[in-house]
């Protein structure tokens, strides 16, 4: 259930992007996107765009880095400008190098469905496909993340529509509180894509990084298993 | 969030990757996987200012077969390595020990390299390279040099590596016919736990007869640690049960465990008596071709 309000929540009509996304710039040009844009940058992004502006003039003048190589270095008090794929979307942005992916995602992206767990890589409800493998939101850095597809679980939906796991999660109650329930089913979905002849045990295995403090555990791998086969039988999507 | 007053370096080679670590020593630290360095820094159990990112560099992600080596690129992640063709087939142990490690979000991020150069005495990577012959590519501001993977831990969280250098390649033989190995490792889940003693053996057998046994014990001293006494032991016998626990019990003596929460240095002792024989037989049964 909470999974389903979270995505519909940040799928609807983009009210999900915080003021702060000044620093957001749409490519895809969606009105979705433009909305932040036009309702101006923050003062921060501003200064923080200026102060960019400077640091490169003195690069450019030999004066700040340390030779003049191809190397890029970003340091605290400058920001980069980075672009992330995002659910099919490219999103530019402006990123402080301590940033990690899923500060980004939810804080200036409006992506809320990655949660902010344990921050530490043990808990899993900040789990994200990159490049369509499922990894932690909170142990990469935003910087990193450039140049790879990133999916969220806001991507998994099909317009209005559930994703089959996020289907199969609802139909067996694979959720008491459900803040965790959005890393599972990213999880899921990692695992089905890799391969979705998985057995109990390789799911069991395979959602080991994710934890559920309620202890859902055995609906969320009927639920699983469930998923798993109706993509073998190509029953949904 | 991680690492504050950080700067952030992304150099285009290994050239220039070498020249920055070089230029900023101590405060530099190179991130590969950034599982465990990010969470370092994050904590304050590591402190470094100049993170440099190897994710361009080129050419370091690369697992193939060449000249009679497997060659894993150090950033090549875990799972690429589980599940690449050659590991499976040349050294299905190493990806058992991979599959014990982390959970899929981990083993889709974190890089062999990592795995060496952070120097965990309980990673899980190291023993098996150790015990399979592995030697180590690395790549300095002054030049290049090749090192056997088991002289390159120092001591807990500390490696042979001086600032500039970076670990390219881990390079094992492939392992001739009529040998086997086996990873075996106890730990408090089966899932996301890490090891409370785990021991790597490498077999060799010539009919009924040992020809080469190394094994190499894990999170049970402050380096990964091979154990000499049971080459001595092993070579030139017949491959037995027997034997084999005489082995767990010279390897047991051997390990200088600590006590931890994970488990007292007693109960690790008793570990390695029970894991060591489990891995020899293992990699005997495989060396005969009985086992998978």
């Amino acid at each position: 259930m909470t999974a389903d309000r979270d995505s519909s929540q940040e799928n609807g009509g983009g009210s999900g992007l915080p003021s702060g996304a000044g620093e957001t710039h749409g490519v895809g040009r969606t009105n979705r996107d433009d909305e932040p844009n036009q309702t101006g940058m923050s003062r921060r992004g501003f200064l923080k765009t200026v102060g960019l502006g400077t640091a490169a003039v003195a690069t450019v003048a030999g004066t700040s880095a340390p030779a003049a190589e191809p190397a890029v270095a970003i340091t605290p008090e400058e920001m980069a400008k980075i672009t992330l794929v995002v659910n099919d979307r490219q999103r530019r942005l402006l990123v402080e190098p301590r940033w990690s992916l899923l500060f980004v995602l939810r804080e200036k992206l409006g992506l809320n469905a990655a949660k902010e767990g344990c921050e530490r890589g043990e808990c899993g409800a900040c789990t994200v496909l990159i490049d369509e493998q499922p990894r932690y939101a909170c142990l990469t850095l935003a910087v990193e993340a450039e140049g790879h597809r990133i999916t969220t679980l806001e991507g998994l939906m099909q317009g209005e529509e559930l994703g089959d796991v996020q289907h199969a999660f609802a139909e067996h109650d694979g959720l008491q509180c459900g803040f965790c329930t959005p890393g599972q089913i990213v999880a899921a979905e990692g695992l089905l894509r890799a391969n979705a002849a998985v057995t109990l045990d390789e799911i069991r295995t395979g959602l080991s990084g994710n934890l559920c403090r309620c202890g859902a555990y055995p609906n969320i791998f009927r639920a699983v298993e469930h998923a798993a086969q109706r993509r073998q039988t190509g029953g949904k999507s | 969030m991680a690492c504050r007053n950080t700067t952030y370096h992304r150099p285009q080679s290994i050239a220039e990757a070498c020249q920055i670590a070089g230029e900023y020593g101590i405060r530099g630290r190179f991130l590969a996987g950034g599982t465990e360095l990010l969470i370092d820094l994050d904590s304050g159990r590591d402190r470094a200012d100049q993170l440099i990112s190897l994710r361009d560099v080129p050419d370091l992600c690369e697992i193939r077969i060449e000249a009679g080596e497997l060659r894993i690129g150090a950033l090549a992640t875990l799972s690429a390595i589980a599940t690449a063709p050659d590991v499976v087939r040349a050294l299905p142990a190493l990806r058992e020990a991979i599959l014990t490690m982390g959970g899929q979000q981990i083993r889709n991020r974190a890089t062999i390299g990592g795995n060496f150069c952070r120097a965990v005495p309980c990673a899980d990577t190291p023993p098996l390279c150790i015990a399979a012959g592995a030697r180590l590519e690395i790549v300095g501001a002054t030049g290049a040099r090749t090192l056997p993977a088991a002289d390159f831990f120092v001591g807990p969280r500390q490696t042979v590596l001086d600032r500039s250098e970076i670990l390219t390649e881990i390079r094992i033989p492939v392992p001739p016919a009529h040998s086997g190995a086996s990873y075996q490792r106890f730990s408090l889940r089966h899932g996301m736990a890490v090891a409370v003693a785990a021991v790597a053996a490498v077999l060799q057998l010539d009919g009924d007869e040992i020809t080469s046994a190394r094994v190499v014990l894990s999170a049970v001293a402050p380096v990964p640690l091979l154990v000499g006494e049971c080459t001595d032991l092993l070579v030139g016998r017949k491959p037995v049960p027997d034997l084999f626990a005489e082995a767990g019990t010279i390897a047991a003596a051997a390990a200088q465990p600590i006590t931890d929460l994970r488990g007292s240095a007693e109960f690790r002792r008793e570990l390695l008596a029970v894991l060591t024989p489990r891995a020899l037989n293992e990699a005997a049964a495989r060396a005969k071709g009985e086992a998978a």
